[in-house]
């Protein structure tokens, strides 16, 4: 392990991590932390993790070897927005799942994408809430038995990357975990932007949702890959569509703040 | 300078000079002149004004600025205080310094929102799930706005804890003339740079441990999670958890005497006592004042802090007094505190008003005062 690429970006001491054998987590993770290598950051130092509460918020708190802040059940985004007008330099990531980012804390997604508030977020979409028990979340796919949805959900899931983009976000994209070269060259590029920028990450949950199926994981990350298809193709029911949903170089909150309180400062 | 202005200025200016460098908020009455003055001064001051989407936003922000390293602060009332409970927990859990400004009007729910009340003293000190407390301290004019605000961002900053401005409608929207100092004493937080010691702990359990500020390569792990001494999260342990939630109590309680402050008038003759806080303690003065006149001697303590109590002075009162009246703006908070702290010595008697913002008026509390003592 120590040999890995990861190690200098890991606390290895608390390895191995306690995602259930078959977690996307550790896809995402293995993705991000290579964006960050191949973008030549030697360590973590420059960035701030804010994560919520969920499996996939303990990507960063506490496994990446950095400043990170776990916050309560849906405000990552706020606190991240605080840190980050507090402290301009700091590139802050929020990485948190989907039941904190698009269910209990959408309204602080939708504003900071108006906002174009300078983050990254990368939303681990798991389609269900994992830690809890396997109950319905508003990513859930229409007619899925969850725990709380036993005879199948009535519901239709939120496309939050689309409405990211409508809110005002300068990017925009949805790949899953079966996409592994994709979803790191999209972290990548989002890295190097200003401005909101949010990712979310298809990723299976073993535990509430593979098992569910009745097929075994590997099946179900085939499935993720042959049922994508990208953004303009045709669509079809159940496809999970991936892509640029938002790709834009407007100027971010951030530089609009510097620049007030430049003028007014004298 | 002296300045002829209302209590929410007075709060927004001791902010400033305390040292706030951070507001987040979110608009309601009649708590927004803070917010706009705020909105106003601290750009020129190269702080940072954000107006958040909702109060939850706005403690959670607030949170963050602080761990970058600000003073932070909001402002707000009763339905805006509700919201923020939750963010107020994670405060005191990961030992975040910040201020709340609560001005109070008439609950529950929408109530009547320009009217004054007292109704959020129970909230305002264990409105959080859990075992938890922190620092309350309540004004009673223009005036102390100013002093307790400044008073806060010290005692937040030094005991890294929220501590909550508890105002009313009438202190907030009284104008009247504020002395305001070219420089008041401020405490910083401590920080520390290095993890020589670990962050979330102190042998001294009268002292926070000095913050490790977020972004300075020192890879800290803060959460609200039970955490150990080194910020790692233990879901499960009993050890860990006593030992963090007894060190953030112990720390509230064992510095009571240094945070406690009040008014206390007293006499050898006297025969009737009050205890009362924020705009109430106006009216008692008034009160006391009348009951002189017709050759009452009476006595009062103005709590200017609500949360810890230190029991003295309450004492003291009852053991010269028959009785003590508690006037609130409420259907009857502080006299919980009083009858617990008075016991036997003297009889505890509550007088409430509350609605339209009507205030409790010197002569209602010398009627009370009158029949008691008949």
């Amino acid at each position: 392990m120590r040999d890995h690429f990861a190690a200098k970006y890991l606390r290895v001491e608390l390895l191995p991590t306690s995602f259930c054998p078959g977690c996307g987590n550790g896809i995402v993770m293995n993705a991000f932390l290579k964006a960050v290598e191949e973008l030549g950051y030697e360590d973590l130092k420059e960035f701030v993790f804010v994560s919520g509460i969920g499996c996939s918020s303990w990507i960063p708190n506490p496994y990446f070897k950095a400043d990170s802040i776990h916050t309560l059940h849906g405000r990552a985004i706020p606190v991240a927005l605080g840190l980050k007008l507090s402290r301009p330099e700091l590139n802050v990531v929020v990485i948190a799942g989907d039941g904190d980012i698009a269910s209990i804390g959408l309204e602080h997604l939708v504003h900071a994408a108006r906002r174009n508030a300078d983050l990254l977020v990368l939303m681990v979409n798991n389609m269900i809430y994992g830690m809890t028990g396997g109950q319905q979340a508003p990513t859930t796919p229409l007619g899925f038995e969850t725990s709380t949805t036993p005879y199948g959900n009535i519901e239709k899931p939120l496309d939050a990357c689309a409405l990211v983009a409508t809110a005002g976000a300068n990017y925009s994209a949805r790949w899953t975990v079966a996409h592994f070269h994709r979803l790191k060259e999209s972290i990548k590029k989002a890295m190097g932007r200003r401005g909101f920028r949010f990712i979310e990450a298809v990723s299976p949950c073993t535990s509430h949702v593979v098992r569910r199926l009745k097929i075994p994981v590997s099946t179900y990350i085939k499935q993720l890959r042959e049922g994508s298809v990208l953004i303009g193709a045709e669509e079809g029911i159940g496809k999970i569509v991936i892509g640029e949903y938002a790709d834009r170089d407007e100027e971010g909150f951030m530089e609009r703040m510097h620049k007030y309180i430049n003028r007014l400062r004298g | 300078m002296r300045m002829l202005t209302s209590g929410n200025i007075a709060c927004a200016e001791g902010a400033l000079k305390a040292g706030c460098r951070f507001y987040a908020g979110y608009p309601i009455t009649p708590s927004s002149e803070i917010m706009e003055y705020m909105a106003l001064k601290l750009p020129k001051l190269g702080g940072i004004f954000f107006q958040a989407e909702d109060e939850i936003s706005a403690i959670n922000i607030i949170i963050g600025a602080s761990w970058g390293g600000l003073k932070s602060m909001t402002a707000t009332s009763g339905p805006g205080f509700s919201l923020m409970q939750e963010g107020l927990g994670y405060a005191i859990m990961t030992e975040t310094p910040l201020v709340v400004i609560d001005v109070m009007r008439v609950g529950p729910a929408t109530g009547q929102a320009t009217k004054s009340a007292q109704g959020d003293l129970m909230q305002a000190r264990w409105g959080r799930h859990g075992d938890q407390q922190l620092v309350v301290l309540a004004p009673s004019s223009p005036q102390e706005c100013l002093d307790l605000t400044v008073k806060a961002f010290n005692i937040s900053e030094e005991l890294r804890v929220p501590v909550i401005v508890l105002s009313d409608e009438i202190i907030g929207h009284m104008r009247e003339t504020v002395e305001i100092p070219e420089y008041v004493k401020i405490v910083d937080r401590r920080i520390t740079e290095d993890l020589s010691m670990p962050p979330f702990h102190s042998d001294n359990p009268r002292e926070a441990p000095p913050m490790p500020i977020l972004g300075r390569g020192l890879n800290i792990m803060v959460t609200g999670s039970t955490h150990d001494e080194w910020g790692l999260r233990d879901t499960r342990g009993f050890e860990t958890h006593f030992k963090l939630v007894r060190r953030l109590v112990d720390k509230i309680k064992l510095n009571a005497e240094k945070v406690f402050e009040y008014e206390k008038y007293n006499t050898e003759n006297s025969t009737v006592g009050f205890v009362s806080f924020g705009s109430v303690a106006r009216s008692v003065k008034g009160a006391v004042k009348i009951l002189r006149g017709r050759g009452i001697e009476a006595a009062y303590v103005n709590l200017k802090t609500l949360w810890p109590i230190v029991d003295d002075p309450i004492i003291e009162v009852a053991e010269r007094v028959k009785a003590i009246i508690v006037p609130e703006m409420n259907m009857g908070q502080l006299v919980w505190d009083v009858e617990r702290i008075v016991g036997d010595r003297c009889i505890v008697v509550p007088l409430n008003k509350v609605g339209g913002g009507e205030p409790i008026y010197p002569s209602e509390i010398v009627s009370k005062a009158l029949e008691v003592i008949k």
